[in-house]
Order: structure tokens, then sequence, then C-alpha cells
């Protein structure tokens, strides 16, 4: 089985972002491995270390840091990865799911992939569209919210969260798009020595631009803000001040 | 107040019977002294918080230190809102001779900020104001009763750091950190409180408020005797901090943590040499935690080791770096790996990838103390020792209590190695009383031991009432008379925090 994982640099979810020219700010902000993405790598490597897989291809779009999140997915045990290089804001601002899903469609073509691994969303953009597009362009089945999966007979049985619980789907036969969600695995951090290993595993770059497809954006962004503020609470000091505040400022006891 | 005569006298018996030479020449408060003080703080309701007999305002917060080791009996505490009535409060205290314990986050570790009997414990936790920072020169002016984390979080969004941070952030107040002089994990890249301490407001035992460049707070100022380093790490003897002008630096946009096992000391040592060369000017904290106490961290709060191939590591070091530009400080930072890997100083080691990855790791090193403190009864100590010496010293105090006199004990160590502090835990595990002929037996042998070596016996964690007593030992005559002449000169009647920090003045 040839495993095809996805990998985005994305702004680090525990910093506070900012909004500067109608979009968030990207100077001097950590960025990191999308999380759900890590649990992709992770699931990768597990279908790898547990002989199921042969190869665990890891692949990247974006700028040229984007290597050092690839060396994270590396480090971390995937075999190789693609670095497919833009310079085109892959939050949403510029590249968008549509174009993401159609250069990942070449490459599963081009890699012979059988299963693809992705994160069920960006933290970044929050879509959750790259998956379910790119399993209708290539024809695939798919599984979303991926919980558990198990390869089994040359297929694969995923379990997905559902709204009112966990559903299980078997899909005998390869090939498939998979995406991961929080509760699948709890990824390993990547120790020392697989990071040096890593320095020497191969990564391809190709240009974004090479595939001859559509990068516009289609859908345009009207606005983006910050949340608004929330007041900061108060302490009373007793249930008297308590009851008054609650009628005469917040106005929810008659 | 007191409700009747029998409660009061009860009251008054406590206090005589345990009365100390510090208490000795204090009057305990009275009911007209409660109604006097409250008079002060404008009657405000739970401006002066009472305990009775029977029915309670619950002091025990106030009245025992987080590890509870340290026990008061105040019954009278005290919450000004503001400097004015901190000096009504001493002005009336010191009038009356009552002692007065100024008290922050109380998360000291040596009793410096618990009352010893019944002195007024005066918080400053209702004066927590941020005043401003200024975004040219990073200088922060904010109350001392401020909560660190808020002051964290409140320079963070303006692009600041604060100079100082330590496990009890989210309990501790920067006019407690100022008074300990409190350390912490980043010390080595931004300096004492001494160096970032730019202005203080302090009011005296006669009330008097000192501004010593905290309203016109400058970067440098060369005009008459800088006063106010003698009241950071005083423990708040002098006078109590009530405002202070802090310088802050940008937040580093860039860091990079990693967390490294070593199968020895001298490999400790190699890294730390390392990290000084390789990472330079980025190096932000160099720590270490012992493989017990990592252990025990794991345990207690139920978290996996994040280096698998490392079980049992006699030492664990974690490495954070702190700079401007990404790509600059990875490149260092994977030069850094690259000779620790390839001289084989370390067995195994992970880098964080990210923000929570890096949190996880402080996670460990900021539940050593809580871990231990759960575990049993910890004799703790905080010493400052030639690098190289940290093994040598602990085996010599296991040595020195394996004789089957006392219980088992168990040793956690860990600290901030670049400083050359170390904190180092003897824990009776599962016992939770203080046997006073053990901690006698290790405090000898600690004050031995760090007294041939010539380290010191406080490095960050303050004098209080544990290590006073060696105060006489630590410093010449000479020196120890002019800073009674200093505690004189400040607060005559010695109302301030009464039995902490220098010992009884004998003349």
């Amino acid at each position: 089985m040839k495993v095809l994982v996805g990998v985005k640099r994305v702004v680090d979810y525990a910093v506070k972002v900012r909004v500067q020219n109608k979009s968030v700010d990207l100077n001097n902000v950590k960025m990191s491995l999308n999380p759900f993405c890590e649990i992709a790598v992770e699931e990768a490597v597990r279908l790898k270390e547990g002989k199921h897989a042969d190869e665990v291809v890891a692949m990247s779009i974006g700028p040229k840091q984007c290597t050092e999140t690839l060396r994270t997915a590396l480090a971390m045990g995937c075999d190789r990865a693609i670095h497919v290089t833009t310079d085109l804001r892959t939050d949403y601002m510029d590249l968008q799911p549509y174009a993401i899903a159609k250069i990942f469609e070449k490459v599963a073509e081009q890699e012979g992939t059988d299963l693809v691994l992705l994160g069920k969303q960006g933290i970044d953009s929050d879509c959750g569209q790259t998956g379910p597009m790119l399993a209708g362009f290539l024809g695939w089945p798919q599984v979303t919210f991926a919980a558990n999966l198990e390869a089994k007979d040359g297929g694969i049985q995923v379990e997905r969260e559902t709204d009112a619980g966990t559903e299980t789907i078997n899909i005998p036969s390869l090939p498939a798009v998979v995406t991961c969600d929080l509760r699948l695995n709890e990824p390993r951090y990547a120790t020392l020595p697989n990071i040096m290993k890593a320095k020497k595993k191969k990564v391809d770059t190709i240009a974004a631009d090479s595939f001859g497809i559509d990068l516009e954006a289609h859908n345009e962004v009207l606005e983006v803000f910050e949340p608004p503020q929330r007041q900061e609470g108060i302490m009373v000091d007793d249930i008297d001040q308590l009851v008054d505040k609650l009628k005469n400022e917040a106005g929810v006891l008659a | 107040m007191f409700r009747n005569q029998s409660s009061l006298r009860r009251y008054a018996n406590r206090f005589i019977s345990r009365s100390s030479t510090a208490l000795a020449s204090l009057n305990r408060p009275t009911e007209i002294d409660v109604q006097e003080l409250l008079k002060l703080l404008n009657n405000r309701p739970n401006g002066v918080l009472v305990a009775e007999d029977g029915v309670s305002e619950d002091l025990t917060r106030y009245n025992h230190d987080w590890t509870n080791q340290y026990k008061g009996n105040s019954r009278v505490v005290v919450r000004p809102q503001s400097t004015a009535e901190v000096s009504r409060i001493l002005k009336y205290c010191n009038s009356r001779m009552i002692g007065v314990v100024p008290q922050g986050g109380n998360t000291a570790l040596t009793g410096g900020s618990v009352p010893l009997d019944c002195e007024v414990v005066l918080s400053l936790e209702k004066m927590s104001d941020i005043h401003s920072l200024d975004p040219t020169t990073g200088i922060l002016t904010c109350d001392a009763g401020c909560i660190l984390q808020n002051l964290l979080d409140f320079a963070a969004a303006k692009d600041h750091l604060v100079p100082v941070d330590l496990g009890a952030k989210g309990t501790c107040q920067i006019g407690g950190n100022i008074s300990t002089n409190a350390g912490g994990s980043f010390y080595f890249r931004y300096g004492s409180l001494h160096a970032n301490v730019v202005g203080l407001e302090v009011v005296l035992a006669n009330g008097d408020i000192l501004d010593m460049g905290c309203t016109t707070a400058n970067l440098k100022d060369n005009t008459g005797y800088d006063m106010k380093h003698l009241f950071i790490g005083a423990e708040g003897t002098l006078g109590i901090v009530t405002r202070a002008a802090l310088l802050c630096p940008r937040l580093p946009p860039s860091r990079c943590t990693t967390l490294l096992a070593c199968d020895s000391f001298d490999n400790v040592l190699n890294v730390l040499e390392i990290a000084k060369k390789s990472l330079g000017e980025i190096l932000a904290a160099f720590e270490f935690i012992d493989g017990p106490a990592m252990n025990l961290v794991c345990q207690t709060q139920s978290k996996p080791l994040p280096l698998p191939a490392s079980q049992d590591c006699p030492y664990y070091v974690l490495v954070e770096s702190h700079g401007s530009c990404a790509e600059h400080d990875q490149a260092k930072m994977d030069k850094f790996l690259n000779i620790l890997y390839e001289e084989d100083y370390v067995v195994d080691g992970v880098v964080a990838a990210s923000l929570e990855q890096m949190n996880a790791m402080w996670y460990l090193r900021e539940s050593c103390n809580p871990s231990c403190v759960s575990s049993g009864y910890v004799y703790k100590y905080d010493v400052s020792l030639p690098i190289p010496e940290f093994p040598r010293f602990v085996e010599e105090l296991k040595e020195a209590l394996n004789d089957r006199t006392f219980c088992s004990l168990d040793y956690f160590n860990w600290g901030h190695v670049i400083d050359g502090n170390l904190h180092c835990n003897v824990v009776c595990r599962g016992n939770f009383e203080t046997n006073s002929s053990l901690r006698e037996r290790i405090d000898r042998y600690v004050f031995e031991g760090v007294e041939k070596r010539g380290g010191s016996i406080s490095a960050e964690h303050g004098l209080g009432q544990q290590k006073r007593k060696y105060m006489a030992k630590l410093h010449g005559s000479e020196t120890l008379s002019k800073m009674y002449d200093i505690k004189r000169l400040f607060d005559p009647n010695r109302i301030l925090n009464p039995g902490k920090y220098l010992p009884e003045d004998c003349r």
C-alpha cells in the first residue's frame, strides 16, 4: 500500500491571531504543522510500522518554509516528501480547496497512491473541503472524520465520528481518501535520532504552476475580522449585589 | 469581631504562649484596632476580614503557605485598594506596635509570607491594576497585587514579555516576586529583577510613601542613592512594595524548545557548553530535571514521558531559545542538535513541533514542585553551587542520611542549571508531618555542603522563616550590623514581617 499524506503549514493553534489588511497577519507568527495533518501523519506512520503500508509520502503545498513542516513529518517517520511550491497564501486568501484538491489529484495519480490521508480540516481556513473534493475528482470512496482506522484484507475499516456517535465503514478495496479527526491517535514527538535521519530523506519540489491547473481563487473573501472582545467578568461581594446586578444590569430577573 | 470576653481571652492566651522574641515587643490587634482599621478603609465590606471563634471567615489561605509547612494564627486580614490605604494602615499599626505581614499570592517556599502568630496580614490582592506599557521603552507600570500570569498576558497582547517567569505564575503576584527577588526560568536570558525593576513605590512602616522612579520611570536615572534595590528581595521587612515599573523586552516571535535525555551529569555539562557556544545569544533557558523527579512528575500528573527511548535516564534537560527570526534560530538549533547527536552527548531528545508541545514540555518542568508536595513532606532546599558539583552534593547528602534513623527518603532534584541553582528536595513519601530532628540533620548537611563549596543556601527562594538563622554564619558582623542599621532606619519598631529574614537583633 502506498500512502500519500497531506501536511499543511498553518498558524500555530496556540497563537492569538491578529487581523491586518483584511486578512490574518502572518508576519512573525509561529507556524506549525496543522494538528489534524499531524494526526494523519501519525496514522500513516503506524500503517507503515504495522507493515500495512510500503511507503508513506508526505506532501505540502506552500512557500519554502514548508520544508520545515515536511521535515517534521519525515522525522515522525514518513519515507520521503513532495513540496509543491507556491507563494500564494494557502489559508483560503489565495489558494482555495478546489485548487488544492486538484494538485493532490495530480500527485496521487503520478505517485500511484492507494490511500490518501488528510486532516479533516486546516485550522486556518476551517473549510474541511479538500478531502471530499479530492475523492470526487479521483472518483474514489472516502471516509471523513476518522476516529479509528484498521487495514483489513487489502481494504480498510474506518470508524467515523458523527453527531450521534460513531459509524463504522468498510472499504473492501483501495484506493480511498480518509480525513482524520482528533481522536484517531496521539501523535508522537519528533525525536532527535529521527530528526537526524530525516535530514537524509528525499524532498522533491514541484512548482504549483507546473501542473497546468487553474490556481485562481474563485471565492472572494469579503471580510476578515477578530471576534468581538468579551467583557471581563466581575466579582460580586454578596448575594444581594448579585441579585441586584441580575435585575438591573443584566435584566434577566424581573 | 470577638463575640465575647472568653474568646478574646483565648485568643490573647494563644498569642502569649506562642510569642517569639520577634513578637515580644508587639501588640496583638484588639477589637478596637479592627474597628479602626475598618474605618481607615472607609468601612468597605470585606476590606478587613476577621476570624471569630465558631463562625469565622476562613483565613486559612492567608495563614498557611501552600505546602502547609508554615502556619500562622492571624485573625485579621486587611485588603487595601490603594497606596494611600496601605499608608494609613501601616501608620496606624506602627503607632499601635502591631506586627504586619505583607502578602502577595502566598506561593513562597520559605515561610516569608505567612504570619508567625497573630500579626495582621496585609494582602495586596485588591491592588491589581495594570497602569501602562510604554511601547517605545517597554516600561510597564502596575500595582503590586497583579498576578504574574495577568501581567504576562497583558504584555503579550502588546508584544512584550515580563522579564520574570516561574511555575507559580498563575497565583504569585509581582509585588511578591519583587520582594523576594524571584529568579525563575529565564533569569539567564533576561537577568534579575534588580536589573529589570526601573521604578518602585514603597510604603514604609510609618506610612511614608517613597516613589522611587515609579511615576516618572526612566531607563537611566543616576540621581541619588538607588534605594529601590534595598526593597528588592527584602521580603517586606523594610517596607511594602505597592507599585512597580518593570522593563519588559519584546516578545520573542521565535521560540524553539527541546527536551533531551542525558546518561550522566558530565553530559549535561557538555550539552550546556554546546548550548552556550552554538545557540549563543538566543539561549533563553537551560533547566534540568533528574530521573526520579521526572518519573514522579509523569506518575503524579499521568503524563507519558515524551522520550520513548530514554526510560530511566538519570538526567533530563530542557533547552529553550528566544529569538526574532525563526529561520535563523532554526538553523542554530539544528546545528546545536547536530553536535549533540554526533558527539553522543544525549541518549535521546525531542523537539517541540508546536506551541502545544512546548507547553507540554514546560508543564513537566513546572509540575516538579507540586508533584513533590503532593507525594509527601518535602524538605526543600534552594542552593547555588558550582555547576559540576551538583551530583556530588546530592550524593553526599544521600550518604549522610542513609543510616536507617529515618523512614525511607526519596530525593528529587531539578533546577536552573545554567544559573548554578539546584532545587534539592528530600521527600518523606506518604508522610505529611514534619520531623524536626530530620529537618535539623538535613539542614546541617545542606549548609555544610554548600558552605564548603562556596555556594549560597538561598539562590532564589529567599530566607523567610526557614533560613534566617544562618545569616550570622553567612555574613560578617560588620555586614550584618549595617543590615540592622538599615532595618532600624526604615522600620524602627520592627513591625514589618517580624521574625523573618534577619535573625533577632541582640544588641
